[in-house]
């Protein structure tokens, strides 16, 4: 019986050093085949309809001139039972056709009457929109009158992120088509390959058993692509209707950005408490947030310190704007960027070093704490916090004024139920299936790390077949629960096919199998290694008929957990007479376990670190009150970061003892939590005031200096 | 985007006669940066397209025998960054070009486009029309999300900006634009190119459906100082906030006379006689380049969301006259 | 388009048009084309039916029949199966659409493809050399320039068209040469990196 633990340092052949993504040359090529690149033999291009009101009854739809055009194959009108729009965007009628331009041909010339009702997309006032308004959690911990009683010091301030979109480069859509009256072929961009036929049956009306779930890869979900979607069931029921042929259905962008992925703002006029030594004492917040219908999310505040006494009172804002989803660490972003925010004007306000002032406070974010000082002291040498950081507001002359920020954060992780196959033929080739997917994370490499590693093999060797629900089943990718789950599971299949290849040449060796291990492609026996047997004379004990062993997450052994944090410093430059901010750098310390491939979780910290600039400086979903439309549903104005606006980045992982026994634990969530509040900070302490919400552009920035009165606001 | 014909002519007269007399019977395809969006979008849809890139003798940068510089429509803004007269004498035109910092872009878009592209102004982009109003016909600007809307000019009822990246520019320089049309070839300042529509059966620019832009001319700088600066929020690809662009006749260590274009303010690249005025017969520095920056922005007005612009055209003004006297480094 | 008069689509009079512009048909409209008289030439007009095309993509020949609202990246994909490039803005912005055109980077959902014939395409799969990746494809492997990948082919090909005017780039140009293609995931930093290592007289990455 094998015992289910990672190898020890000295043993690691491939696991936590720096391995290239495996599907990197597809990718770099071209030859990477995402749904949305498939052309299916005989496919019909499918477009939408989409609702011009963020809020209407239709009354009437004619699609009578579209069905009649020459190379239209469909015309479906998705169902909705009380025929209500609730935001701009919402589709209305799909149709598919020979090619897309007489696709498109066909969506105009569809006809709906629709009685226009009043909206609301604003969110940025709960006062302005009346019963949209409802309070949705009050809260009281200790005793908030005596906490501010004890304060010496108090700081208020609104602070605030506005709904962004995620903005997937490749946007949601399918290709799906009926192989038979009762098989459903579905190639889907999601982050949830497994659990898509289950979603989609009950509305298609089959058994989930039939519809076969495929992607090789996917371009960018961050959150927004666990389930089918409208268009989706639009795709398999134009399919059905054009006698199973396939539809393609990908959105336009300027739907994507309206309607398929939403982060829900957040704002909180924040008060808090401290003595003058740092000490704080007391926290109170009126928190609000949107997130369309659905009203927003309720982010955990104060955020990571556990501050004695609190009053907190949440209310969540209805607006017409495209629905809410998840997003990379959901609820967390919000709550550090106003929490970090909140305390680092209260250090100001102090006139205390917020970086002394957070470790001042830090027995306050419970058992991590010492993790957390550890992190603070790599970051600070990183960014040089000592010599570079002042009293809030650059005394220096000119226009340009340079800050620093800090922010800390955290998140659960752990690991998802996952189920991984791995064959191993006697001629010592390897498969390894699973239903996971990989988002651009490295799955696809990081299992078959895991899998080689632990058959003494070499990168190139284990075949890795994911992307598919034929495959042995595992969880969505979200949450950070991929990594652990799939590496624990590949991990303990592995383990066991390899107590199975020991048993089998065991003989062969003249030993023991629990003598034996697999080594630099041999199996060898302990004691003595010149005992050995290549990996393929080995493999070849097996007999004809090949071995498959099914690993599971969770399972034995401890290989996986979850908690973990890091912290963030940010350098910036701020021109105080233009408003534009520009980053000069950002210092990343991040824990997460046992790290299976430093490349590519490097890349997930950059990624997030990258993010975090887009939304602190540009992002906003930019909605207009009077037409209920998005304004910018484009690539132009949903402006995102480019190459030459992130600075530079500096990544420090936490590995090694203290780290590495903790097993796998998942990334992707917990460094986009707090570039929000590293670079906002830096910012207040560049120019010498808060600037209240993001994003942080010249507008803003110039009305907060405005306020402040500062000789150079003058607006 | 709607069907369409297609021709491509080889001679500006070939090009000309198969335009017709609006927008919905054909247009000129270009550089096809802004048009094919404007058509996929639906705000357009020319039932011909004309493309232009096969009319050999809309290209070319050539210096003409006065000393001014002929500049193809077609010519790339890539062209015009690589060529050796502009970069030698013309800074405030790479300026403007280099802040287009697609390399794409640069690649594709000409200098022709770079005067027609039509407005950014997102309700213009989401089919509200170029004067933005809604189906009971009031404006939806001034009280809507004018965050990059007018700041001069701004009475109505266009409140757009103009959002072409040279031609702040080239009318600081004094250029000269070549119209052809059926009636032959007309010359106008390039300033007298743009007027802001005063109906919604206008542009922003006075070209006809039948007639194209040939050539550029600007005139030697020679005893010019010029310079462009650009207030943009991203290092990559991103419209600018504000712009100014300054020519600056030297006569010694005294300003002549001076033209001051500011870009992205108003309906129009806009022309600041206050700025101009003041200048004339100073001796630069930073306090004078910030007195002329108050002074261009003297009469502009903030709508609902968009007073910081009024902040940034000034101080792109003062900035543009420092870089001038710099020597126009970029 | 509340002030704007929509044109009749199905309203559309062509034999008023022509007589309107002073175009007189010179050839009764046949399958794909019709010549027009046009200042005294015979100047062909396509569409806006499907006519057939031929484009030279990496030094093949490719043909196929559009209609000449047929964008190159709605050919290249939809007609021709090089799904390399992307779309993603599809307005001349975010550059995942990358081809070089005549030795230039273009977005290729900015460009019809009946204006490039004639024109020497090469797209992300015109990259490799035989079986192996092109060095500035290899760079983006060895520094992991790339995550879901969907931006990575255009930044691949917008990287090789900078490298090619410049070959010896600063880490500074890099930033500012390449603001014409953006990524969500975040992966700038192996980017720049790759950029660098598949420069002239440069070895090995930032990133390793």
């Amino acid at each position: 019986m094998a015992e289910y633990k990672w190898p020890d340092a000295d043993k690691r052949t491939l696991i936590g050093k720096r391995i290239s993504r495996t599907d990197g040359p597809h990718k770099v090529s071209g030859h990477a085949r995402y749904n949305s690149d498939l052309n299916r033999p005989g496919m019909l291009h499918g477009r939408l309809l989409c609702s011009p009101h963020a809020h209407a009854k239709i009354t009437s739809i004619d699609t009578s001139a579209a069905e009649a055009m020459p190379g239209v194959k469909a015309v479906y009108i998705i169902p909705d039972p009380d025929r209500e729009i609730k935001w701009a965007g919402e589709e209305i009628v799909a149709v598919a056709a020979v090619d897309e331009p007489t696709a498109r041909d066909a969506i105009r010339a569809i006809k709906v009457v629709y009685e226009v009702l009043p909206h609301s997309v604003l969110d940025t006032d709960p006062k302005a929109v009346g019963s949209l308004a409802r309070p949705a959690q009050a809260q009281k911990v200790g005793d908030p009158d005596k906490g501010f009683a004890e304060a010496e010091v108090t700081a208020e301030g609104l602070y605030g992120m506005p709904v962004i979109t995620h903005c997937c480069l490749e946007p949601h859509g399918s290709v799906i088509e009926w192989e038979d009256d009762k098989n459903l072929l579905v190639h889907l961009s999601t982050q949830a390959v497994s659990s898509i036929a289950a979603a989609m049956a009950p509305v298609l009306e089959i058994p989930a058993a039939n519809i076969r779930v495929k992607q090789d890869h996917i371009g960018g979900g961050f959150g927004s692509k666990f389930g089918p979607d409208r268009w989706d069931f639009a795709a398999a029921q134009l399919s059905k209707k054009a006698g199973g042929k396939p539809v393609k259905i990908f959105l336009d962008r300027d739907s994507e950005l309206m309607v398929a992925g939403a982060r829900p703002s957040a704002y909180a006029k924040v008060k808090v408490g401290a003595k003058k030594d740092g000490t704080i004492t007391a926290w109170q917040s009126e928190s609000w947030a949107s997130g369309g219908q659905g009203g927003g999310g309720s982010p955990p505040m104060p955020y990571i310190f556990n501050i004695p006494n609190q009053s907190k009172q949440h209310t969540a804002i209805q607006t017409n704007i495209g629905p809410q989803r998840a997003w990379r660490a959901p609820n967390h972003p919000q709550a550090c960027l106003i929490t970090m925010s909140a305390l680092e004007d209260l250090a100001a306000a102090i006139g205390m070093d917020p970086l002394e002032f957070f470790l001042k406070n830090i027995e306050l974010t419970g058992p991590r704490a010492e993790i957390y000082r550890e992190e603070f002291q790599i970051a600070a040498d990183l960014i040089g916090w000592k010599k570079n950081w002042h009293q809030r507001g650059d005394k220096t002359a000119g226009p340009i004024k340079r800050g620093l920020g800090l922010s800390l954060h955290t998140w659960g992780g752990g690991g998802h139920p996952s189920d991984c196959d791995i064959t191993i033929q006697p001629d010592g080739s390897v498969e390894l299936k699973m239903g996971t997917q990989d988002l651009g994370t490295g799955t696809r490499t990081t299992v078959e790390i895991v899998a080689a590693d632990t058959f003494g093999l070499p990168m190139g060797v284990v075949k890795v077949l994911i992307g598919d629900n034929r495959f042995p089943t595992s969880g969505g990718s979200g949450g950070s629960t991929t990594i652990a789950g799939v590496s624990g599971a590949t991990r303990r299949a592995a383990l066991d096919a390899l107590d199975q290849i020991f048993a089998k040449a065991a003989p062969a060796l003249g030993a023991k199998p629990e003598d034996l291990e697999a080594v630099a492609g041999t199996i060898l026996v302990k004691s003595n290694p010149a005992k050995r047997l290549t990996w393929k004379q080995a493999c070849s004990k097996i007999g004809q008929v090949p071995i498959t062993v099914r690993g599971k997450n969770p399972g034995p052994g401890k290989l996986g957990d979850s908690g973990v944090g890091g912290v963030q410093m940010a350098d910036v430059s701020v021109d105080i007479e233009t408003g534009v901010v520009r980053v000069n750098k950002i210092v990343a310390v991040q824990d997460c376990g046992l790290v299976i491939d430093i490349k590519t979780a490097e890349s997930q910290v950059y990624g997030a670190l990258i993010m975090g600039v887009c939304s602190a400086l540009y992002e906003e979903k930019i909605m207009d009150a009077k037409t209920g439309k998005m304004l910018n549903p484009n690539m132009e104005f949903y402006k995102l970061a480019g190459i030459g606006d992130i600075g530079d980045l500096v990544v420090h992982m936490m590995t090694g003892k203290g780290y590495d026994e903790r097993g796998v634990i998942g990334l992707g969530e917990p460094p986009a939590v707090s570039p929000y509040a590293a670079l906002s900070n830096a910012v207040a302490n560049a120019i010498g005031v808060r600037v209240p919400t993001l994003p942080l552009t010249p507008d803003r920035v110039l009305a907060a200096l405005a306020k402040k009165g500062g000789s150079n606001a003058r607006i | 985007m709607r069907g369409f014909e297609y021709a491509s002519p080889t001679t500006k007269e070939q090009a000309v006669s198969l335009l017709g007399s609006s927008d919905d019977d054909a247009m000129a395809l270009a550089g096809g940066t802004d048009l094919l969006s404007l058509m996929k979008d639906d705000i357009v849809a020319p039932r011909r397209l004309v493309n232009l890139k096969d009319v050999a003798e809309l290209r070319g940068i050539r210096l003409l025998p006065d000393g001014s510089l002929r500049i193809g429509a077609l010519v790339t803004v890539q062209e015009l960054l690589d060529n050796a007269i502009v970069k030698r004498g013309y800074a405030s035109l790479i300026h403007a070009a280099d802040g287009i910092t697609s390399p794409q872009i640069r690649a594709m878009g000409t200098v022709g486009g770079d005067l027609c592209q039509r407005p950014r102004c997102w309700y213009y982009r989401a089919g509200f029309g170029l004067l933005a109003k809604d189906k009971d016909g009031a404006a939806l600007v001034p009280e809507g999300d004018n965050r990059y809307h007018a700041i001069l000019g701004n009475t109505g009822p266009a409140y757009f900006v103009n959002p072409s990246s040279l031609a702040p520019a080239l009318i600081a320089l004094g250029a000269k634009l070549h119209i052809f049309g059926s009636g032959g070839q007309v010359e106008m300042n390039l300033e007298n190119f743009f007027a802001a529509p005063t109906s919604a059966n206008e542009k922003e620019y006075r070209l006809k459906p039948n007639e194209i832009v040939t050539e550029i001319i600007v005139p030697s700088a020679g005893g010019w100082k010029n310079a462009t600066y650009e207030v943009r929020q991203k290092e990559s690809l991103d419209w600018p906030l504000a712009a100014a662009s300054v020519a600056l006749k030297m006569s010694g260590k005294t300003i002549e006379s001076a033209r001051v274009v500011l870009g992205h303010v108003a309906p129009v690249p806009w022309r600041s006689g206050e700025a101009q005025a003041y200048l004339a017969g100073k001796t630069i520095s930073e306090q004078v380049a910030e007195t002329a920056g108050t002074l261009a922005v003297a009469r502009a007005s903030a709508m609902s969301h968009n007073g910081y612009k009024i902040q940034l055209a000034r101080v792109a003004v003062k900035r543009a006259i420092m870089k001038a006297a710099q020597g126009g480094q970029r | 388009m509340s002030d704007e008069k929509k044109p009749d689509k199905q309203g559309l009079s062509r034999r008023g048009f022509l007589k309107a512009s002073g175009i007189s048909l010179s050839v009764p409209l046949v399958l794909n084309y019709r010549m027009v008289k046009a200042a005294g030439a015979e100047v062909k007009v396509l569409g806006p039916g499907k006519a057939p095309i031929q484009l030279t993509i990496n030094s093949k020949p490719f043909t196929a029949e559009v209609e000449p609202r047929v964008t190159l990246l709605e050919a290249l994909r939809n007609d021709l199966d090089l799904t390399g490039a992307k779309r993603v803005c599809d307005r001349a912005t975010c550059g995942a659409c990358t081809v070089i055109m005549d030795g230039k980077p273009v977005y290729s959902c900015s460009v019809l493809a009946i204006e490039a014939q004639g024109k020497k395409i090469t797209t992300v799969e015109g990259l490799m050399q035989g079986e192996r990746l092109h060095p500035v494809q290899q760079a983006f492997v060895d520094n992991d320039a790339q995550q879901c990948g969907y931006c990575t082919p255009g930044f691949v090909v917008a990287c090789k068209a900078f490298l090619d005017k410049n070959p010896n780039p600063t880490p500074e140009e890099v930033k500012r040469g390449l603001g014409g293609n953006l990524c969500r995931c975040g992966t700038y930093v192996g980017v720049r990196a790759a950029v660098l290592q598949a420069s002239r007289g440069r070895k090995g990455g930032q990133r390793g």
